[in-house]
């Protein structure tokens, strides 16, 4: 059932670019959403909507059990403990800066240590760079092989006593490298820090479990795994997130409040000030729903073959460069066409109906050191199949084809 | 719009092999950065503006195909120009980037980057085009202040 049958659910997969149909090989920036999610977001607003934690009415009442009832539906997800664990944020990036400037501020201090990779992506950078600027800590920089693959060695050896946090990609958007990030958790509770991973990559496309892979804090995005855009999660330990201060003030996260002071209410509320994303919850709940039916087990198998086969078939394309493995790939493939450039590239995919990334992938110091300034991206997932990598493999013998004499 | 209304044999060429890649240094000489951040795309132009006229000019960076043709056609054009024309031309090329019609002798005087007229069509690629006039526009603004 997985794979192309899949686009009778998705109306957007059903139009053509021009004369030729879409083929949408850009999933790891945004996926597609299935017609059950936008129904779901529809229904709500024509049947349920008021605001939540409010209104005595039995609308307020409505929202408010479909919003904590999303909650749940991600606990169960991810497999957390208890859905006061779960902070729905804006997306990845809002989640890894809350903890940033939550946690981060108040835990670190002169010389203690963040480590993380250099393949790592701005959201998962930038907040550890002002962090470190701001507490006098040092980031501590784990030297990946050139592939793309941390060695779990050389990962644990890196982390120190003074080690605070280690923040990694679970996947990394660039190269489809998996990290060991059981190994890094170890290690760093072993020292007393924590570990963030930046699940945007990995949640869509595995079966998670934050208990066993013993997670301190996961961030993650709806809307790139078949949810909408504006709704993202912060999973944290609650013994973590009950001693955490708030990130931004307002409605709905207080306890009691006066002229000079307040007190704040417990996670997850704590940390979801003014009126939360309450139809993006909606939808994204729905969205778990579908890959639930799917399986993800089965998404995941579906998803490393199709990228294993692409990365084959580009692989054997004379003049073609892969970034990263060649093996084990989640998701995405990175690559360019000899000196042909990324965005010329995506230019005559585009008119072929192919829609793939190009550019830095927000990874400017990991495209550094591939030694390039941008790349193609293909990324596949549940609605792809064996026929969208044919589409690239023609795609990419097109671009040889029309470029070939310039810049063969 | 297909494809070969965008990339242009003369554009292709251009990006082959591009006219006045390199440095200008000296007191007389201003070097603009600019980045297209979206993309990564870079260039670093180098003009040499005296008695009103732009002597020299040269570009080093990386970019598309587009953003290397229209550097290389837009200093191929407007070496020993005044700075005057050099303005005019740049924003006779502006307007047709950004999907105006061009009259005549406004073509005429735009030579090679008429080929560029297609970008207008790919909103994707706009920015491509332009980057090299956006610090040309830096260069003349800073020379005149």
């Amino acid at each position: 059932m997985i794979g192309r049958a899949l686009i009778e659910d998705f109306p957007i997969l059903q139009q053509k670019i021009g004369d030729a149909p879409l083929v949408y090989l850009d999933s790891a920036a945004s996926s597609q959403k299935p017609r059950a999610v936008i129904e779901a977001i529809s229904r709500y607003y024509e049947h349920d909507h008021a605001n939540v934690h409010r209104g005595v009415h039995t609308l307020g009442s409505r929202a408010t059990e479909a919003y904590e009832g999303a909650r749940e539906k991600v606990r169960r997800f991810i497999h957390a403990r208890r859905a006061s664990e779960i902070v729905f944020t804006r997306g990845t990036t809002a989640s890894l800066n809350l903890i940033a400037k939550t946690y981060g501020e108040a835990k670190l201090g002169p010389g203690d240590e963040i480590v993380l990779t250099p393949n790592e992506h701005h959201a998962n950078l930038l907040p550890w760079q002002r962090l470190a600027r701001q507490t006098g800590a040092r980031l501590v920089f784990v030297e990946p092989s050139p592939e793309g693959i941390l060695d779990e060695t050389r990962l644990t050896q890196a982390i120190s006593p003074r080690t605070k946090i280690v923040a990694l990609a679970h996947v990394s958007n660039v190269l489809g490298t998996i990290q060991p990030i059981q190994a890094a958790a170890a290690r760093v509770h072993e020292v007393g820090g924590v570990i963030v991973i930046d699940g945007a990559q990995s949640v869509p496309h595995m079966p998670y479990d934050v208990q066993a892979l013993d997670i301190d804090f996961l961030a993650f995005s709806g809307h790139k795994m078949l949810g909408p855009t504006g709704i993202g999660v912060l999973y944290g330990k609650y013994e973590l997130l009950k001693d955490m201060e708030p990130y931004e003030l307002g409605g709905e996260m207080i306890d009691t409040v006066s002229l000079h002071e307040a007190t704040w209410r417990d996670p997850p509320w704590r940390f979801e000030a003014g009126t939360p994303p309450i139809a993006e919850a909606v939808g994204l709940a729905a969205a778990i729903d579908y890959l639930e039916g799917l399986g993800m087990n089965e998404v995941e198998a579906h998803v490393l073959r199709l990228t294993e086969s692409a990365t084959r078939a580009l692989g054997e394309i004379p003049g073609v460069t892969i970034y990263g493995p060649r093996a084990g790939r989640h998701a995405v493939l990175t690559f360019n066409i000899g000196s042909i450039h990324a965005h010329d590239t995506a230019t005559v995919f585009d008119s072929m109906g192919i829609a793939v990334r190009a550019g830095h992938h927000c990874a400017q110091p990991l495209m550094k050191r591939l030694g390039v300034n941008s790349t193609v991206r293909a990324s596949f997932y549940v609605y792809n199949d064996m026929q969208d990598v044919e589409a690239l493999v023609a795609g990419v013998h097109h671009v040889k084809e029309f470029f070939g004499d310039v810049f063969g | 719009m297909s494809l070969d209304d965008l990339y242009r044999q003369v554009i292709l060429d251009h990006a082959q092999h591009p006219r006045a890649r390199g440095v200008l240094s000296g007191d007389d000489v201003r070097a603009i950065d600019l980045k297209n951040p979206t993309c990564g795309d870079h260039i670093t132009l180098y003009v040499r503006i005296q008695d009103g006229k732009v002597q020299d000019i040269r570009f080093t960076g990386e970019g598309c195909s587009i953003s290397q043709a229209s550097a290389s056609m837009m200093a191929d054009m407007l070496k020993g120009q005044n700075i005057e024309a050099a303005e005019r031309v740049k924003d006779i090329f502006l307007k047709m980037i950004q999907g105006h019609d061009l009259v005549e002798s406004e073509e005429e005087t735009l030579g090679d980057a008429v080929a560029l007229k297609g970008v207008a069509q790919f909103p994707a690629r706009i920015k491509c085009a332009t980057l090299a006039w956006k610090a040309l526009e830096q260069g003349i603004t800073d020379h005149s202040s």
